[in-house]
């Protein structure tokens, strides 16, 4: 059973239009390898110098892999995957990093 | 043209005011592809900054779960500025994410946590481009 990944509006110019596609990998670096062999492009919008970008969230079963080893975090198959753009701004011209 | 009700445009600008002089964030929700805003939801920033905002991101995947279940969708998307006006700045449109979504800013530089009018100006943001809309309030 592959690992069913959620992709938000604004990537889904990657997917053809689709809001999930499914992938596999065993960790969430291999799993975003798999996605960009079947969505070129989708990679380069996950991250930034060898790192998840900063302004993207990624899920792994409603957590934020941030707390669960990043793109290290391990992947089994049925695990559901949610991609998130962060929503943020402001008035400054520099951006702040979270409180939390 | 962004037509909102005037129930929802009040909440949004009490919690403008209320968070000054840090910003505030929230979205207003409604049916996908309506572009009507249905449903006023204001987020914590979890920056706690009077120049930036971010949605925690725990609560941005509750807040969209939520959605998907409900078949929504940020229709708008707002935050306030408390000590300039109320136009996009480069880190708005560096992180507009929702191109669909109106893009609402209001500016509490004049009365901050005090009675009196604030500017109140919608926008879309797409691609980097950033284009001013009217707002419509509507009983």
């Amino acid at each position: 059973m592959p690992i069913e990944v959620r992709i938000p509006t604004i990537l889904r110019t990657y997917t053809g239009g689709e809001k999930a596609v499914d992938a596999n990998g065993g960790t969430l670096s291999a799993l975003i390898d798999d996605l960009e062999a079947s969505h070129p492009g989708l990679a380069d919008r996950l991250l930034e110098n060898g790192d998840l970008r900063r302004f993207v969230n990624v899920y792994i079963n409603d957590e934020d892999v941030r707390f669960i080893g990043g793109l290290g975090a391990e992947l089994a198959d049925g695990d559901q995957v949610v991609i998130l753009p962060a929503v943020a701004g402001g008035a400054g011209d520099q951006v702040e990093p979270a409180a939390s | 043209m962004l037509k909102l009700d005037q129930a929802t445009y009040d909440a949004i600008v009490a919690h403008a005011k209320r968070d000054h002089p840090d910003e505030a964030c929230g979205i207003v929700a409604g049916a996908e592809g309506s572009d009507v805003p249905a449903r006023h939801v204001p987020m914590i920033n979890a920056a706690g900054s009077p120049t930036f905002y971010e949605f925690d991101s725990t609560e941005l995947l509750a807040l969209y779960k939520e959605m998907w279940a409900k078949d929504e969708e940020p229709v708008v998307i707002y935050h306030s500025h408390t000590a300039t006006e109320a136009y996009p700045s480069r880190t708005d449109i560096g992180l507009a994410n929702e191109p669909g979504a109106h893009y609402v800013l209001v500016s509490t530089r004049e009365h901050g946590n005090s009675e009196g009018p604030v500017e109140f100006r919608s926008y879309r943001i797409i691609d980097g481009v950033v284009t001013e809309e009217d707002v419509s309030i509507s009983a």
